[in-house]
């Protein structure tokens, strides 16, 4: 049990993760129905970014760690930002209207321009950083297996949790959030009522790409290595995540992250870690087969 | 306040609007009717930049907004209840008039939804269903209840009528005339029904193929031969 807890509380902070990812993916495919091939390229600029500023404020000589935290995180935001509502002026916006491949493809070379970017930029090598955060606290102790849930995976949680009703109630209740729905329902009506649709998809693509950055900032500190290369997979896990939650749902994104988080965990400690990808993967694909939407996505049918 | 000149549009090759002319003045009903494929919806959405005209100019209140971004045409106090109603689906009633009132400042918006469902007290009821599931002629009423809620100088209509009772087509052209008489808002009606829409205006013009046949006082054009002929027929005088 113990050691079920451990893993329960391992798969939650990694589907935290994958789900800030996929939330970027389902928002953007909301907008403009369209997969972003590049966001997973997003989030390890955001990663790199959060571990330059680590080496600048250690330089600097910040060194209270919540003040770093918070330091990291806005600028990896903001930096980040910058990146994704250039990767949309440059690879989407001057192919609106243009067939569907075109940008999908065009997002497809910004996603390998952006990698070897940061490959002559940054080396190719593995990049480690000094353990920012350490410790934690023991819940239980049983027949010498303790379960302990450190600081940085609390935070990682709570930190998701706490985006994720500021995001819930920005789309909700927010000029922008309404927006971004009318954009999402009906693009050409939305114009007619006054939305500035361009603006509002750029806005889409930064606030995806600051989530992504935060997953960036997340996944440096926890597992302390980064190259240039970590984009690929991590975007290949939270598009299933996205998918597997219902593509266009922000909840399924969540539920979708959390799910292959915690699947990972579970198959890595019970069955083999060489397989756990297979197992993500396989149950994406039952799922498809019999909720073809998604856990929570909806059928594209609609009364007009 | 809306002045069309010479405006030419395409859908790639097909030219949807052969150099058309009209004149909207301030304080005006003026209705449009024609054929289908005339050429009306096409006008409409020209006038938001939706396409973009390709050729001549318009302007509203003395500003050329040919070249503007529809979201521009539309702050500067244009709104339309387009072709199809195009409610947001997953929006709820009180959403989507939320939308309307995107381009006007937030401290309006209660007085403006009560009086929107002055005018249709039927979409009070339905306030908190989605817009996909209300039926075609509650989307109509909101369609242009949401148009009304950015406190438009000039409404653009686009047959309004359509798919809706008979009783309520006669409720409606009076509460099209309210809206013009009572808020001061000039309306450029398309209609189908031109018995009721050109008894309404007081100028009107037909469209055929993209261009203004024909032209003159509601009146007028009602009591014209050849527009019985072609768009009265069928008893619609009676109703
Ligand atoms: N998106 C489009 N692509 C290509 N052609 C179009 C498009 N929209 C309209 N057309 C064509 O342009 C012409 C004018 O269409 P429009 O919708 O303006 O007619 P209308 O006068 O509003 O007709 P109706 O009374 O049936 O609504 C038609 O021949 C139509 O087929
Ligand atoms: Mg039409």
């Amino acid at each position: 049990m113990a050691y079920f807890t451990q893993q329960l509380i391992n798969g939650l902070t990694l589907g935290s993760i994958y789900g800030l990812i996929a939330i970027g993916y389902t928002m953007v495919y909301g907008i403009i129905g369209m997969i972003n091939f590049a966001h997973g390229e997003i989030y390890m600029l955001g990663a790199f970014i959060a571990i330059i500023t680590f080496l600048l404020l250690g330089l600097a000589g910040v060194t209270f760690v919540p003040l770093v935290l918070l330091l990291v995180l806005i600028l990896s935001m903001a930096f980040t930002a910058v990146y994704g509502w250039t990767l949309e002026r440059m690879a989407y916006r001057p192919l609106r209207g243009a067939p569907r491949l075109a940008p999908l493809i065009s997002a497809i070379g910004m996603s390998i321009f952006l990698q070897n970017y940061v490959q002559i930029l940054q080396g190719a090598r593995v990049k480690p950083i000094q353990p920012v955060l350490t410790g934690g606290m023991v819940l239980t102790q049983t027949e010498g297996f303790a379960v302990t849930l450190s600081y940085l995976q609390l935070i990682i949680i709570v930190l998701t949790v706490v985006l994720m009703v500021a995001f819930s109630l920005l789309i909700g209740k927010t000029k922008l959030g309404r927006a971004q729905r009318a954009c999402e329902q009906d693009r050409a009506m939305a114009a007619l009522v006054g939305v500035n649709v361009d603006k509002t998809i750029a806005l889409t693509f930064v606030m995806g790409a600051s989530l992504a950055a935060v997953a960036g900032v997340m996944v440096t500190l926890y597992w302390g290595v980064i190259d240039f290369f970590i984009g690929f997979l991590a975007g290949l896990k939270a598009f299933t995540a996205a998918v597997l939650g219902g593509i266009g749902s922000l909840p399924g994104a969540m539920l979708g992250g959390l799910l292959i988080g915690l699947i990972e965990a579970f198959w890595s400690s019970y069955f083999s870690v060489e397989y756990k990808d297979v197992a993500s993967f396989s149950i994406l694909v039952l799922v498809l087969i019999f909720m073809p939407y998604g856990l929570l996505g909806r059928p594209e049918i609609e009364k007009v | 306040m809306l002045s069309i000149q010479g405006v030419h549009t395409f859908y790639g090759q097909i030219e949807a609007l052969k150099g058309v002319d009209i004149e909207v003045q301030e304080g005006e009903i003026v209705t449009l009717i024609g054929a289908n494929g005339a050429g009306k919806s096409t006008l409409l959405m020209t006038v938001c930049g939706n396409p973009r005209a390709a050729s001549g100019r318009i302007y509203f209140d003395d500003q050329d907004i040919t070249g503007l971004p529809t979201h521009d045409i539309i702050h500067r106090g244009v709104a339309q209840a387009p072709e199809g109603r195009r409610i947001f689906p997953r929006m709820t009633v009180i959403e989507n008039l939320r939308m309307g009132a995107l381009s006007t400042e937030d401290a309006y918006f209660d007085d403006d939804v009560a009086s929107v469902f002055n005018l249709f007290p039927l979409l009070h009821e339905r306030r908190n269903q989605r817009g996909g599931t209300l039926s075609g002629g509650e989307q109509q009423m909101l369609a242009i209840g949401r148009a009304l809620m950015s406190r438009p100088k000039l409404l653009l209509l686009d047959e309004p009528s359509l798919g809706l009772a008979p009783m309520i087509v006669k409720q409606l052209f009076a509460v099209i005339k309210e809206i013009n008489e009572q808020q001061g808002v000039t309306i450029f009606l398309v209609e189908q029904n031109a018995y009721h829409a050109l008894r309404l205006a007081h100028r009107g013009y037909v469209m055929a193929t993209g261009e203004v046949i024909m032209a003159g006082t509601g009146a007028d054009l009602l009591a014209n031969p050849r527009i019985h002929a072609a768009y009265l027929e069928g008893g619609h005088q009676g109703a």
